[in-house]
């Protein structure tokens, strides 16, 4: 499956990635060849299997109600890009 | 054109849980901006779920009570968008096997009739945070304590046709998760929160209409009036020739109107998959069986009781069994009294009344069951007139005490003795001479209406206290004789 | 003492010939002299070394000193570590100070061992030769003109240099096994679930494991020891107990059967690799193995599958590195979209951001089915094939890469090539089985890595299997010249 250079820009925004405009092509053809390697699995009749999503046959354990975490805030947020009063900031969300 | 509403429902309730769903970090309201997110709400790298036991119970719970089928192996996905409110860059939720299958339950409608509405499904999921739009330099602040509380979404069947039926359903659904404890079902907090999928169709025609998602509903009122603004407005988009768009809107409850949500208008792609950092939850029957013996009596069952037990109509039942702590203190009120209609009409009456202008609920109403109950138990022995029992009630409501120290204080005690009633009459009769001579060169017929006036003065001059009953009695008595 | 082994100074220090600090003094004076050219660590903390090296010898002084007590090692950049930056080799990560431990930093740190530093890798741990670090490319200590391999290129230089006596590291497609055969020296990713993935920054979550890369196999066994074992904070973290693996050391492999998949000897192995492999299978024969030629038959399909399943998981775990609360943020976003966009367009590197898109891609509406669900459907075929081998055989041996180390730069711009590296050790962690490689030999002056799979939860039988040849052989003991 080659991907045309409007497909990069669509993926590029799903994926909020930021790709100049001269990088393009090469992304088109890197993806484009990746894809090619993947597409060998078309060829595998794979009906009536079933997906494994996890190496193991576990199931999910869990955990007692109980409150466990204090609160670091400062510690969290001594290295955050941005921050005021507690708050990360970021610039304006419009609803 | 006849127009009919197609509404469906998705409920998000906040489990009542002491800590989130996939982190030990408190889920308390009102704490200090992000100080009840630790490393895994916040999601820094490296840091991975652990599913809290007791959402994965009150999620069964719900299941049980709705009579659904229970996922007997559900999987967390990912629900994959980027927002500032969602650390992650995804949400854990639900995806292909929910917790919790299909299941109904019935509402009540104004009418008395009820209806049953499908439960698609309801699945587990975490909260998101909070963007404050205070003015932080033009920029938005982000809080994240509530990220991670846990969430159980409530999916209904496209089954309401109105917004009184999706209020009602609403109503339902938290009168039904408070009974279980699920949820406090804190509406102004944010606890209990409804996204309505409103479209119209020409009536008789099978496809439903376009829809459009109203988000974040959290009052009753506000999803029947979001509902009917709605409908009208698609309406007269089609009506006019127009297209309806699928879309998110927000209500705006000083407009009472919607309106498109600007950041949701592009078509999201979730890619949701199976979360590779939770296993399969699986539950077994056992469980499942020994959850079922802990159900409290739910509001349907316990409506029924109350209209059998106490006589009351399936309007006032229903009412009363809106929540476990309304039903709760109606019945000691009742029981206290022996008196339960009674009891319903002072609870859904001035109690209510009194606990919306105060915008509390029955959990912090100042009067209570027991002081009600004393309060109930005066009018009985007519010690008091329903009238002063108001005034009474005024009082207990404002810290003045019980309802005996009231009337002791304020000296309302019923006046019942005959004697002081009549020297009361004589006054009035002798300081209304010409209406006593109206009265009597009556004809009988006209009498009946014309006694009222006597009554009205001599309750005024007694200061309400004279019993009403003795009252009239002795008028006549004394007017006719 | 850069020569010892973590056995040798284990003795070392209980015996008083010399203590934690002059050890730790030791290796970071040769970081000091040679990393300059290696560039195997991306941050030397010094200071926090030499404290925790104090700390080892009072803990020694005072009797409490454990096998692993005072000895140094190197942690690779994608563990958190607290108070020390963590930056898995991204410039999104560069200014990350992670508040808080790895579960495997606090457990190698309460088994009383010196953290030296932090080593270099592919950025996100996504790359065959460490070329893809912010921090610039790996030298391979055997041939400074190739690569080391990757992910763990940094971990293994640093100890086929021995600028560290033993380094950690981390697996999703071969990122332990492939650098340690490209360094000469011994690796091994333990069974999925064995090591816990708390405070590991996730790559791919249903393949990612940690694991120890020492000289030997017996330092391996000592160093999994106290990294191994459940962890409630990891859901995937398996509820076993751990056995002694160091004690687990020692008895014969005499009627041992091993399997040699026909897949793992064909087309693409260079013939010199090829040779040191036969050469072991020789070894092994002489130690009493019994010698079983197996089929793995969709073997051709593990890198298929694995580019799709590794990028589908990595595009969601690298969403969270989005510039609002730590790690990169770029200059001035004009609105929130140009933070996010920016922020990582500018911090992730080419090939992060290539898999993100496939990954994306590959999840997408109207894909899922076609590249995800048709992956983890082969995922089991390919797990199959290795249930069915092991009711036949108790390890499976071949080599771990099809060639010894490449040029630098010589795949850099083709990464389908690059991913071809990793053909014989995917599939090993699409099944989530064990795996180790070990030094048998060299083509052209390069090690070449001798690979071992051992079923599920066996690493005590594996890591045995390994040391047995180790006994009779000296492959692990050769030092590249110049260190």
């Amino acid at each position: 499956m080659a991907l045309e250079r409007e497909d990069v820009h669509t993926i590029a925004h799903l994926a909020r990635l930021a790709i100049e405009d001269e990088d393009v092509p090469a992304y088109a053809e890197n993806l484009s060849n990746i894809l090619a390697l993947v597409e060998q699995m078309s060829a595998v009749d794979t009906r009536g299997v079933e997906p494994m999503a996890h190496p193991l046959a576990m199931v999910q354990r869990l955990r007692e109600d109980e409150v466990t975490e204090e609160n670091q805030r400062e510690h969290f947020q001594q290295h955050a890009p941005a921050v005021e009063n507690g708050l990360y900031l970021v610039p304006k969300v419009i609803e | 054109m006849e127009w009919e509403t197609v509404i469906g429902c998705e409920i998000h309730t906040q489990l009542a849980t002491k800590s989130k769903i996939f982190s030990g970090a408190a889920t308390a309201y009102g704490a200090e901006p992000n100080t009840q997110a630790c490393a895994v709400d916040l999601g820094l790298p490296g840091v991975l779920p652990v599913l809290n036991k007791e959402a994965v119970r009150m999620a069964v719970m719900f299941g049980l009570a709705v009579n659904a089928e229970i996922g007997k192996r559900s999987v967390f996905a990912r629900k994959n968008y980027f927002y500032p409110d969602l650390p992650k860059g995804y949400q854990i939720s639900q995806f292909e096997l929910p917790i919790v299958g299909k299941g109904e339950l019935s509402i009540e409608l104004e009418d008395g009739q009820s209806k049953v509405v499908g439960i698609t499904r309801a699945h587990l999921e975490e909260d998101a945070g909070k963007s404050l739009h205070e003015d932080f330099h033009g920029m938005t602040g982000i809080d994240l304590n509530r990220a991670g509380t846990p969430l159980l979404e409530i999916v209904s069947d496209p089954d309401m046709r109105s917004g009184k039926e999706a209020a009602a359903y609403m109503r339902k659904v938290h009168s039904l998760v408070t009974c279980l404890g699920i949820c406090d079902g804190n509406l102004q907090e944010g606890s209990f929160r409804c996204d309505v999928n409103v479209s119209v169709r020409p009536k008789g025609q099978a496809e439903y209409g376009t829809r459009a998602e109203i988000k974040n509903l959290n009052s009753f009122r506000f999803v029947e009036k979001a509902v009917e603004y709605e409908v009208a407005r698609q309406i007269a988009i089609i009506e006019g020739g127009g297209k309806v768009v699928q879309e998110t809107r927000l209500f705006d409850a000083d407009k009472g109107e919607t309106r498109s949500m600007r950041s949701k208008e592009e078509a999201n792609d979730y890619r949701y998959f199976p979360d590779p950092d939770l296993l399969p939850v699986v539950i077994e029957d056992d469980f499942i069986e020994a959850l079922r013996a802990t159900l409290p009596e739910l509001p349907d069952a316990r409506k029924l009781r109350f209209i059998e037990a106490f006589g009351l109509s399936a309007y006032d039942a229903a009412f009363l069994t809106g929540s476990r702590e309304l039903g709760d203190y109606f019945e000691a009120v009742a029981k206290a009294t022996g008196e339960a209609k009674l009891a319903a009409n002072w609870v859904m009456g001035e109690l209510s009344a009194a606990l919306n202008r105060a915008d509390t609920g029955i959990a912090d109403s100042p009067i209570s069951a027991v002081q009600l109950a004393g309060l109930i138990a005066r009018i009985k022995d007519n010690t008091i007139s329903g009238k002063i029992a108001k005034e009474v009630f005024e009082a207990m409501w404002n810290g003045e005490g019980d309802a005996d120290q009231v009337i002791d204080k304020k000296g309302l005690k019923q006046i019942t003795d005959s004697g002081a009633i009549e020297a009361i009459i004589d006054e009035v009769l002798a300081n209304n001479a010409a209406q006593v001579d109206n009265y009597r060169n009556a004809e009988p017929d006209k009498r009946g209406k014309m006694i009222g006036f006597f009554v009205g003065q001599v309750m005024k001059a007694s200061q309400g206290k004279a019993n009403p009953g003795q009252v009239n009695q002795l008028l006549k008595a004394k007017l006719d004789g | 003492m850069h020569t010892k082994t973590l056995a040798e100074l284990s003795a070392g220090l209980a015996a008083g010939e010399f203590t934690s600090v002059e050890l730790t003094e030791h290796f970071l004076a040769r970081i000091r002299q040679y990393d300059g050219e290696l560039n195997s660590f991306i941050t030397v903390s010094e200071e926090q070394a030499l404290e925790q090296a104090r700390a080892a010898d009072v803990r020694r002084g005072a009797g409490k000193a454990g096998p692993l007590t005072g000895i140094p090692l190197a942690h690779k950049d994608i563990f958190c570590t607290d108070g020390v930056r963590t930056s898995c080799a991204s410039k999104m990560l560069d200014p990350f100070i992670a508040p808080y431990d790895a579960t495997v930093v606090a457990r190698l740190g309460e088994a009383g061992m010196v953290m030296l530093g932090k080593t270099n890798m592919d950025e996100f741990a996504m790359g065959s030769s460490n070329e893809t670090s912010y921090y610039g490319p790996v030298k391979n200590p055997w041939d400074t003109q190739s690569v080391p391999g990757g992910s763990s290129g940094g971990s293994a230089a640093s100890v086929a240099a021995r600028l560290a006596p033993a380094a950690t590291g981390t697996d999703t497609g071969g990122s332990i096994r492939q650098p340690a055969a490209l360094c000469g020296i011994t690796g091994l990713k333990p069974t999925y679930g064995r090591v816990s993935r708390y405070g590991m920054i996730a790559f791919a979550s249903s393949l990612d494991q940690a694991g120890p890369m020492a000289a030997s196999a017996e330092d391996c066994a000592l160093l999994l020891n106290a990294m191994a074992g459940f962890d409630g904070r990891d859901s995937t973290s398996a509820e076993r107990e751990v056995p002694d693996y160091h004690a687990a050391l020692g008895g014969d492999i005499q009627g041992l059967r091993i399997g040699l998949p026909k897949e793992y000897f064909g087309e693409g192995l260079d013939p010199q690799v090829a040779a040191a492999v036969q050469a072991a299978i020789t070894e092994y024969k002489k130690l009493g193995a019994e010698l079983v030629e197996i089929s793995l038959p969709n073997t051709h399909l593990a890198v298929p599958t694995y580019y799709v399943v590794a990028p589908a998981e990595c595009s969601s775990n690298l969403s969270r590195m989005d510039g609002v609360r730590f790690g990169y943020r770029c200059e001035d976003p004009k609105d929130l979209e140009d933070l996010y966009k920016r922020s990582r367009g500018e911090g992730f590197g080419p090939e992060v951001k290539r898999r993100i898109m496939v990954g994306a891609y590959a999840l997408s509406s109207g894909y899922y089915d076609a590249y995800y669900l048709k992956a983890q459907q082969i995922r089991q075929l390919i797990s199959r094939d290795f249930i069915e081998a092991f009711k036949q055989v108790d390890v499976i041996l071949g080599p771990t890469t099809p060639t010894p180390a490449f040029r630098l730069g010589e795949k850099k711009d083709d990464p389908v090539a690059m991913y071809l590296a990793d053909i014989y050790t995917i599939a090993v962690n699409l099944a989530g089985l064990p795996g180790m490689s070990l030094p048998c030999g060299f083509a052209d002056k390069l090690p070449v890595g001798l690979q071992l799979i051992g079923n599920y939860f066996d690493e005590a039988r594996l890591l045995n299997v390994a040391h047995q040849y180790q006994l009779a052989t000296d492959w692990h003991r050769h030092l590249p010249d110049g260190f």
